[in-house]
C-alpha cells in the first residue's frame, strides 16, 4: 500500500490513510478503544477514494496506469496463477527480461503466460529495461506461443510497456520485423489467445503481444497508438500539452470499450489496483477463468473465423458512396 | 547534361534560383542539375549517382504494372473522424487540406498485370499526411489483400510512411493487426506477398506488412526503421552511425532480401513471381 503520495490527486488519500495508521498505533500502545473514530475516518477515506477515482481526467488515468506501486506481470503471476514455470530465451540471441513467459495454472487449466515486466526499483529496471522489449523479447514470446499451440494450451498475455525499445541494437536486430511477425503469427495461432492490458499499452510494442481473441483492459489501464507526451510533442509541438493529447487520444479503458476495440473491462478496487493487489488479483482470476472457458469451447475453425472477423472490422471510414464503414 | 559538367563543380543551390524550377531538378545525392524530362524517363533515378528521387503512387503503378492494366479499387474511400480529434487544428481540416491537393488517401489499390501475371497491388503515398496509416489505409490494403486471396493471385505493396495516423488513435494502431491478420490468411493460402520498401518507411507500417514479405525489396538509400532516428538519438543520447536505417544497412542486418534499383524493380518482382508462383502452374 502506498505510504508516499506519488500522484498529486492522491495526497489527501495518503494523508487520511496516515491518520488511520497513527490512530491504530496509538490504540495499540495505549490500549484504548478508537473503533468509533476509526469508522469515521475509514468512511471518509472510502468516500474520498470513490470520488477521486470516479472523476479521474484522462491524464490522471495515465498516471494511475503508470503508478510505481501498480501490480506488474509477475505480481499477477504470484496471485492469479499457480505452479509457475518460467522459460527463458529466444534460442537465437539472448533472454530479454523485459518479457517474461512460461507455464502456469489458472484454476485447473494450464496456460502459457507471457507478460511485459517492469522493474520495481532502479536495479531491476536496468535488468528489465523499464519494460521496453528488444526484438528477442518478441521472438521469445512467439516461441512460447508456438509451444502452447503444440500442446493445445491457451495463451494469456499481460501487456504493460511504454513501448518497444528505440535503440541501435533493437533496430539492427529487426524490432519492426519481430513485432510484425508476431502480429501475423498470432493471427493464425490455433489456440485461444487472451490479452490483458494491466498498465500502459503503448504502441506497436504493446500490440506485439496483443493480437488476441479477447482484448481485456484493467479499469485504470490505458492503450494507445502513442504516449500522450509523444503525441503532444508532435501535434502540439510541446510535450507540455500532454493533458490535451491524453484526452484527444481516447486511451482509457472506457474509451476503448466504446470504440469496440476492448472486449471487457475488469474493475479495480476503489483507489486503483495499487491499493489492493490481492483483491485485484481475485477479480482478474475470476474474469480469466470465465473467458478461457468460453474460448476453449470453440473449435479451431470458429476461433480463427471470429478472430479474423474481429480484426477485419477495426477502424472507421467513409465508403466511396458516402456511407460509413467499420 | 555534359554542358553542365564542363563547369566541373555542380551548380550551387543559390544558383538554382536562376534556373526554371519546372524544367530542372538538383540531385540530393550528387548535386548535379538534372533536366527533369530526362530524369523522368530514367524513372527519377539520377543517371550520375543512382540517387532515387521520391515519386508518387501513380508512378509506381506505371512502373510495376503493364500499361493500361490497372483497375483501381475503393478510389473514393475517405477518412472519417472517429475520435473527433483536434490538436492545433481539427483532423478534418488536415484531411481536407490533403484532399485539396488531389489525393484521396495515403494509399491506392487495385488489380492489374505485371509481365502478364495478374496481381493485386497497393501503393502508399507519402504525400498524403506523411503516408500515415489510418483506417482507410488499413481497410484498402486489407481489401486488396482479400482480392488477392479470392482470385488466388500474388499481392504487392509499395510502402512509404511516416507511421501511424495519430489522429485516429487506437484505430490507427489496430490497422497493423488488421493488415497482418489478412497477410496471415494469404500466407496460409500459399500466395506470394511482395513488400517493396521505399523512402521513408517507418513506424507501424514497418512493424506490420512492410516486413512481412515473402520477399522484402528495398529501394537504394531508403530510410527504413521502426523508431525514427531522432527518437533513437534522444533515447540513447549519442549520434547514430552513418547509413543507419538505410536500405543497405537493413540488407547487411538481414532484414531485406535485396536492395533493388527502381529501373529493374519490375523485372525483379516478375522473376520472383515466376519462381514462386506463375511458373508452377502449367500454362494452358
Ligand atoms: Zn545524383
Amino acid at each position: 500500500m502506498a505510504t508516499v503520495p506519488h500522484l498529486d490527486f492522491e495526497r489527501d488519500i495518503v494523508d487520511l490513510q496516515t491518520q488511520i495508521d497513527q490512530l491504530l498505533g496509538l490504540a495499540d500502545r495505549k490500549g484504548i478503544d478508537v473503533s468509533q473514530e476509526l469508522d469515521v475516518l475509514r468512511g471518509k477515506l472510502q468516500t474520498l477514494k470513490e470520488d477521486t477515482y470516479r472523476n479521474l481526467t484522462p491524464m490522471e488515468q495515465v498516471q494511475v496506469a503508470r503508478h510505481p506501486s501498480r501490480p506488474y506481470a509477475l505480481d499477477y503471476v504470484q496471485r492469479v496463477f499457480t505452479d509457475w514455470m518460467e522459460l527463458h530465451g529466444d534460442r537465437a540471441y539472448r533472454d530479454d527480461e523485459a518479457i517474461v513467459g512460461g507455464w502456469a495454472r489458472l484454476g485447473d487449466q494450464t496456460v502459457m503466460l507471457i507478460g511485459q515486466q517492469k522493474g520495481r526499483d532502479m536495479k531491476e529496471n536496468l535488468r528489465r529495461n523499464f519494460g521496453m522489449p528488444h526484438p528477442e523479447g518478441y521472438r521469445k514470446a512467439l516461441r512460447l506461443m508456438r509451444q502452447a499451440e503444440k500442446f493445445g494450451r491457451p495463451v494469456i498475455t499481460l501487456i504493460d510497456t511504454p513501448g518497444a525499445y528505440p535503440g541501435i541494437g533493437s533496430e539492427e536486430r529487426g524490432i519492426a520485423e519481430a513485432i510484425a511477425f508476431n502480429l501475423r503469427e498470432m493471427a493464425r495461432l490455433r489456440v485461444p489467445l487472451v490479452s490483458v492490458v494491466i498498465g500502459e499499452g503503448m504502441s506497436g510494442g504493446a500490440l506485439g503481444l496483443g493480437v488476441t481473441d479477447r482484448i481485456i483492459m484493467m479499469e485504470h489501464s490505458i492503450y494507445s497508438v502513442i504516449s500522450p507526451e509523444g503525441c503532444a510533442a508532435i501535434l502540439w509541438r510541446s510535450a507540455e500539452h500532454r493533458e490535451k493529447a491524453a484526452t484527444a487520444l481516447r486511451l482509457t479503458s472506457k474509451d476503448l470499450l466504446s470504440l469496440g476495440v476492448c472486449d471487457r473491462v475488469i474493475p479495480e478496487p476503489v483507489g486503483g489496483a495499487h491499493s489492493d493487489w490481492d483483491e485485484t488479483a481475485r477479480t482478474v482470476k475470476t474474469a480469466l477463468v470465465e473467458i478461457i472457458a468460453e474460448l476453449s469451447a470453440l473449435s479451431h475453425e470458429d476461433l480463427l473465423t471470429q478472430r479474423w472477423a474481429k480484426y477485419d472490422s477495426m477502424g472507421a471510414w467513409k465508403e466511396s458512396d458516402g456511407s460509413t464503414g467499420s | 547534361m555534359a554542358w553542365f559538367r564542363k563547369d566541373k563543380q555542380p551548380l550551387k543551390a543559390q544558383d538554382r534560383r536562376d534556373l526554371p524550377a519546372d524544367v530542372f531538378d538538383k540531385c540530393d545525392g550528387c548535386g548535379e542539375i538534372l533536366y527533369r524530362e530526362k530524369l523522368s524517363q530514367n524513372l527519377n533515378v539520377c543517371p550520375h549517382c543512382g540517387h532515387h528521387f521520391g515519386i508518387g503512387a501513380q508512378d509506381y503503378i506505371d512502373i510495376l504494372l503493364d500499361a493500361g492494366s490497372f483497375r483501381e479499387m475503393d478510389a473514393g474511400m475517405r477518412s472519417g473522424d472517429p475520435l473527433e480529434f483536434r490538436d492545433l487544428k481539427p483532423y478534418t481540416d488536415r484531411i481536407a487540406a490533403a484532399e485539396a491537393k488531389g489525393r484521396n488517401e495515403a494509399v491506392r489499390s487495385g488489380v492489374g498485370t505485371l509481365d502478364g501475371i495478374e496481381v493485386a497491388l497497393a501503393v502508399m503515398d507519402f504525400g498524403f499526411v506523411g503516408g500515415s496509416m489510418g483506417s482507410v489505409v488499413g481497410e484498402k490494403i486489407a481489401r486488396a489483400g482479400r482480392a488477392a486471396l479470392e482470385r488466388g493471385i500474388p499481392f504487392l505493396i509499395v510502402t512509404a510512411s511516416g507511421g501511424a495516423r495519430m489522429q485516429e488513435g487506437i484505430y490507427s494502431l489496430m490497422q497493423m493487426a488488421k493488415t497482418s491478420a489478412l497477410l496471415a490468411r494469404l500466407h496460409e493460402a500459399g500466395l506470394p506477398f511482395v513488400s517493396i520498401l521505399t523512402n521513408p518507411t517507418t513506424g507501424g507500417v514497418t512493424a506490420s506488412f512492410a516486413m512481412l514479405g515473402d520477399v522484402n525489396l528495398a529501394e537504394p538509400g531508403a530510410l527504413i526503421g521502426f523508431a525514427g532516428p531522432r527518437v533513437i538519438e534522444e533515447t540513447i543520447r549519442q549520434e547514430l552511425p552513418r547509413g543507419f536505417q538505410r536500405a543497405e544497412f537493413l540488407l547487411e542486418h538481414g532484414m531485406v532480401d535485396q536492395v533493388v534499383d527502381r529501373r529493374v524493380l519490375k523485372s525483379t518482382v516478375a522473376r520472383f513471381l515466376r519462381h514462386t508462383f506463375a511458373g508452377w502452374r502449367p500454362e494452358s
